[in-house]
């Protein structure tokens, strides 16, 4: 399959590390995978953390007034003042795990493995792990270490390029 | 009668197709696998499935709340 000339590529620029941010490009990497392309994520800044082989991904209610929380029969958004009490963004984050499984959406540990597990290609950007002092012991297996250039190269043979 | 069945009944997107996909590898060429969901989205995704990979949607049905697609492996 991936000897096919024909065969579709994309690449994707993972740059957020949250929860809720983690999603699209790990569905969009698995599936893409799933559909014949060859796949490759370049993760950077924030989105580098999501090679941690320890996740422990949180959301915020802050400055994100499209958050809505289905609750007690309605939908309850979060003003900025409440997502500053202590433990709220940790109590959402709960909220949020626990609905992802009540409706069958898999967790960033499960897409995370089967994109590996379908070769999707990673490379973990070497700049963002010298500035936040990761080690490549503080990472999954897999991923390759690269920077910008890396990342361009792939991205001029690709069919489809995505920033998230 | 398909040759396999998979259930992903209660599983959200991209599951059913990552199941799926997975689920082809080991049905022989010409053979059919059904696929048993809940997800809605699931209908318009085992579409376009089959036609980026080249595989061949047979059947693709509702019954009360359980969609299912028959899918012949062709590559």
């Amino acid at each position: 399959m991936a000897t096919d000339t024909n065969t579709k590529s994309m690449s994707l620029i993972v740059t957020k590390g949250s929860l809720d941010w983690a999603y699209p490009p790990f569905i969009l990497a698995t599936t893409a995978a799933a559909m014949g392309l060859n796949v490759t994520m370049f993760f950077t800044f924030y989105g580098l953390s999501l090679l941690k082989k320890k996740l422990d991904l949180k959301v915020t209610t802050l400055g994100n007034p499209a958050m809505e929380m289905p609750m007690f029969g309605m939908h309850i958004g979060m003003p900025n003042v409440v997502s500053a009490i202590p433990g709220v963004d940790a109590a959402a984050s709960v909220m949020m795990k626990n609905l992802i499984k009540k409706k069958g959406v898999a967790s960033i540990e499960e897409l995370r493995d089967m994109a590996l597990e379908a070769d999707v290609k990673m490379i973990a950007c070497q700049m963002t792990m010298d500035l936040f002092e990761y080690t490549p012991k503080d990472m999954i297996e897999g991923p390759v270490l690269g920077g910008a250039a890396t990342y361009i190269e792939t991205a001029t043979k690709s069919d489809i390029n995505l920033f998230i | 009668m398909a040759d396999q069945v998979l259930d992903v009944k209660g599983l959200n997107c991209p599951l059913p197709i990552l199941r799926a996909k997975k689920a082809l590898k080991d049905v022989p060429m010409g053979n059919t696998l059904e696929v048993l969901a809940t997800d809605p989205g699931a209908v318009k995704d085992f579409e376009a499935f089959c036609r980026t990979t080249g595989n061949e949607l047979i059947e693709s049905k509702q019954d009360n709340n359980v969609f299912s697609f028959v899918i012949k492996r062709t590559s």
